[in-house]
């Protein structure tokens, strides 16, 4: 792939090279000419549009030849689903708008190109053509509109409905902790004012409030698979955002605000282990930090697909670190990890008596 | 009407040796000009040097993303001690990327761009002495030279300038605890900025009063070239929005400085509570968006005016639709303030409110269409002379059209959940704010030059060689980039090796590196052309594009007042090229335009446009 890369660098610069020896070539034949184009800078340019519309197919179909591998796999959400639908329809009618008009912009560029004697059609005004090409993106935007209304109105109703999870998510320079419910599922107060170090209420939790009390606090977010689970997110010190792709999930974490985002995940993390575009991809990366590992003589571990949870709103130094593993589980696996976590009440409260 | 009328009718009776009273001192003529052709020149150097600057950062840190971590003599030699052994420290590469988006967008593309092509414009194409008021004119430079040099000061303190982005969101932005760069960095940054959004104001200003109140006899609104309808609603949008941020600015000094609870709220950082109570930082992101919306149309408007003159010129055609291009951008600069919130959609922001704004963004493509439709309709049976100005437009066209419709994913609320904040918005904002701006200002460039330098004109084949492998590289950096953010790679991330999930993307970062170094390495062609041609460039005569407006009746050696006698009176728009009469012959023989001033033939017919 690299090899690849190089040598498509190089044919590029020589091409560029190749192109500017001859220019100099014809300007060396008649040093007399002026700073205005000629005919045959005009035939020159014009075959150059052209040729660079070539260039721009080609750099589109290299990119999905190529990258469009890498992209994310199919959504892990419900609502996910719905996204990457919306995504694609979008996605289709921009190719076509864009295939349309970069080739009338390039063709015409080279068709009209100048010459001597050739006259211009003085055309100013034609309302049809404008009323057409008015109308007809009303009618594709109000399409997109509609759509893209009609899910994201769903997509950020958090309600109550379907006994949802609740989890908070909360952020601090630069690590991500997650808070279940508990038993009764309702998370207890918190406020930054409450954080006690030294008695290791890093969340700043209301020790008097009972709902607090069954609170679990963990490093790494399980989630029961086909479950909706509501996200409560805060932060203690600068904006961060919590953003988890493979759910098509994300939602900034403010301090002094709690923030909401719901979704219900559909794949376990090993059934996302199985599907076969992901498989791939791993098979691809293991192989590259194989390569990698074999090059700088380090060892570097093999990867296994997880889901994760990235800071995606810059948040200092090591912003590029700030993450947190994410498993979804059958709901078995989920209330066997959650039995073996500790509460509020027997960690923080139970080591300050 | 009546003020400019009256004016002209002045001029009429004191023209006769205009601009030989005044005896100029090198200081007065050069330094503290008032006249408005040097003031463009002054923009347009200082916006050009602010360039490089942002550039080479952005070429740093493009080599930290394609090789992560990696020792480079370039890092050591450049950075210091924020490079140990040539590694790239992590902090200075969130400045880097910070201090590049301030440069670029307001130093480059506000101020370098705007700044120099409406000062140098408007009173040449719409026929006016100067300025409104030379005085605020000059005032307006120099307070933009000193927010550049407060700019270039602050990359100097010692615990590295601002490095919270170019939005620079509080609370990051506003507590040195946070990161290094929040503390005497920001400090400046916020200084620079205060002192670079008076200096817009105070232009901005000059040019509405300029346009309302200075156009020639005969220079009826709908006469007007569309660089001077383009400059002037732009100069609005910074007149309505700009002021906002500086609000959020000075409350952003208050909060760091006076203690105040503007945008922070509940904060402990470093093992302490901070007193803060009651602000959002949200209120930020709205007030700075305000702004920083209409910002990006601040910085494409000038762009398209630009475009659509220089187009028409080489075109040899009137501008398709000028009623239509009027309207769209009216309807651009309307829609503009009101479309802030799409940067917020994941924000906190209620729901309810991010539907508002996907309706209002989703809008503003229709505008943006019919000037993309207008354009590529003006080259249709056109007799397109290829020079580099024109070059740059249609490339201009192109990287809009690509840039543009990805905003359509952006904008919709639904489908910006997860491609928010990652590298395909970095894609997005490049390719159609960010190259197409530039394009329209090297348009301009190889348009104006001889306007602005005596009739001297740049070396067109070192301009083909210029705008080819821009072209090549542009695409070349920013399409793969879609890939990459579609993949969910954040923005503003030191490296991607903490997630095996990007390790397969690496390659992409290579590409996009190696093409941004050969980019930026084909303005090197146009720095040394822009130099030589100032003293050696060759003469291309008074009007060498052969156009209609104004600009090209002025005599090439500058002379304060612009026209020796008087100004010219207007009789037709400014797009008659290649007009012809009922017996299909051009209206003047042999000539395929007919310029601004020249009075209506007999039987002649004014289009109504």
């Amino acid at each position: 792939m690299t090899t690849l890369l190089t040598l498509a660098v190089l044919v590029l610069v020589a091409i560029a090279i190749w192109q500017m020896t001859k220019i100099f070539e014809l300007s060396q034949l008649k040093t007399d000419v002026s700073e205005i184009a000629t005919d045959k800078d005009n035939k020159y340019n014009g075959y150059l549009l052209f040729a660079f519309l070539i260039f721009i197919y080609g750099i589109t179909i290299f990119s999905f030849y190529n990258y469009g591998k890498a992209l994310l796999p199919e959504a892990a959400s419900e609502h996910g689903g719905q996204y990457d639908k919306l995504m694609l329809v979008s996605m289709a009618i921009i190719f076509f708008v864009q295939t349309i008009t970069q080739a009338l912009l390039h063709y015409f560029g080279f068709k009209y190109r100048g010459e001597k004697g050739k006259r211009a059609l003085f055309y100013a005004d034609n309302d049809r053509l404008e009323f057409i090409w008015t109308i007809i993106p009303v009618i594709v935007l109000a399409g997109l509109i509609l759509w893209g209304l009609y899910s994201w109105t769903n997509i950020m109703d958090v309600n109550d409905e379907d006994d949802p999870l609740v989890v908070e998510l909360y952020a601090q320079q630069f690590n991500w902790t997650a808070r279940y419910a508990g038993a009764d599922n309702t998370l207890g107060n918190a406020n930054v004012r409450m954080i006690d170090i030294d008695k290791a209420n890093v969340l700043g939790l209301d020790e008097s409030d009972t709902y607090a009390h069954d609170d679990v606090i963990v490093k790494e977010l399980h989630l029961p698979v086909g479950r909706k689970v509501n996200f409560k997110m805060r932060s203690q010190d600068v904006l961060h955002s919590a953003y988890m792709p493979h759910f098509r999930a994300q939602m900034n974490c403010v301090p002094g605000m709690i923030t909401e985002f719901s979704f219900t995940p559909i794949y376990t993390t090993e059934e996302m282990r199985q599907n076969p575009d992901v498989a791939e991809k791993v098979k691809r990366t293991n192989k590259l930090r194989a390569e990698k590992a074999a090059e700088s003589g380090e060892t570097i571990d093999p990867w296994e697909f997880d889901y994760v949870l990235l800071c995606n709103k810059i948040c200092g130094k090591s912003h590029y670190n700030m993450q947190m593993k994410i498993i979804v589980e059958t709901e078995e696996e989920f209330n066997e990890w959650m039995a073996s976590q500790q509460t509020f009440k027997n960690t923080v409260m139970a080591s300050a008596q | 009407m009546s003020l400019a009328t009256a004016h002209a009718q002045v001029d009429d009776h004191s023209h006769d040796d205009h601009g030989h009273h005044h005896k100029e001192t090198f200081v007065t003529k050069y330094i503290f000009s008032q006249d408005h052709k040097m003031i463009s020149k002054q923009y347009l150097i200082t916006g050009l040097i602010m360039g490089v600057i942002g550039i080479a950062m952005s070429l740093l840190f493009r080599m930290q993303l394609a090789w992560p971590g990696e020792s480079n003599a370039i890092f050591g030699a450049l950075l210091g001690k924020w490079a140990p052994d040539g590694v790239m420290d992590a902090d200075v590469y969130l400045a880097l990327v910070t201090i590049h988006g301030t440069l670029m967008v307001f130093f480059v593309l506000t101020q370098g761009l705007s700044g120099t092509f409406s000062n140098l414009l408007i009173p040449l194409q719409i026929g006016a002495r100067d300025m409104a008021s030379g005085f605020m004119n000059m005032v307006s430079y120099w307070m933009f030279f000193v927010s550049s040099v407060i700019m270039i000061i602050s990359l100097f303190v010692e615990a590295g300038p601002a490095a919270a982005g170019w939005t620079v969101y509080p609370p990051l932005s506003a507590l040195p605890m946070a990161q290094p760069g929040s503390g005497m960095g920001m400090t400046l940054w916020l200084v620079s900025m205060a002192i670079f959004i008076a200096s817009s104001l105070l232009g901005s200003l000059n040019y509405i009063t300029t346009v309302i109140n200075l156009r020639t006899k005969g220079m009826s609104m709908t006469r007007l070239p569309l660089t001077i309808w383009a400059f002037f609603v732009t100069a609005i949008i910074g007149v309505v929005s700009f002021p906002v941020l500086l609000s959020a600015a000075l409350l952003l000094i208050m909060d760091r400085s006076f203690g105040t609870s503007f945008f922070l709220s509940d904060i402990f950082i470093q093992g302490e509570v901070l007193h803060y109570q009651g602000g959002s930082p949200v209120l930020y992101e709205h007030l700075f968006w305000f702004l920083g919306h209409p910002e990006v149309y601040i910085v494409i408007l000038p762009a398209m005016g630009i475009v659509s003159e220089v187009m028409a010129v080489n075109a040899r055609k009137p501008i398709f639709g000028y009623r239509a291009m009027i309207a769209s951008i009216l309807a651009i600069a309307f829609l503009s303030t009101i479309v802030w919130g799409h940067h917020m959609f994941v924000s906190g922001m209620n729901p309810f409110l991010g539907s508002v704004f996907t309706f209002t963004t989703l809008l503003i493509a229709i505008p943006s269409a019919v000037k993309a439709f207008n354009w590529i309709t003006t080259l249709w049976k056109g007799n397109l002379q290829m020079n580099p100005g024109m070059l740059f437009s249609i490339g201009m066209v192109s990287t809009f059209i690509t840039g543009g419709l990805t905003g359509i994913i952006l904008g919709d609320s639904t489908l910006d959940i997860n491609v928010h904040d990652t590298y395909f918005v970095v894609a997005h904002f490049h390719l159609v704010m960010g190259i197409s701006a530039l394009y329209g200002m090297f348009a301009g460039i190889y348009h104006w030059f001889p306007k602005m330098f005596h009739g001297r004109m740049m070396n067109k084949n070192l301009g083909y060689v210029h705008f080819w492998i821009t072209a090549i590289g542009s695409y070349g950096i920013f399409f793969p980039m879609h890939f990459v953010g579609m993949a969910g790679v954040p923005r503003r991330y030191y490296e991607n090796t903490a997630f095996p999930m990007f390790d397969e993307l690496t390659d992409v970062q290579v590409l996009m590196t190696v093409f941004a170094i050969i980019t930026a390495g084909a303005q090197l062609f146009f720095a040394f052309n822009f130099i030589r041609s100032i003293f050696y460039g060759k003469k291309g005569g008074q009007n060498p594009w052969k156009a209609t407006t104004l600009e090209w009746t002025t005599p090439e050696e500058h002379i304060h007042g612009n026209w020796p006698g008087a100004i010219p009176e207007v009789h037709r728009w400014a797009y008659d090229y290649s007009k012809v009469d009922e017996n299909n012959e051009y209206i003047i023989p042999e000539q395929d335009y007919i310029q601004q001033h020249t009075p209506l033939f007999d039987g002649e017919e004014e289009l109504q446009h």
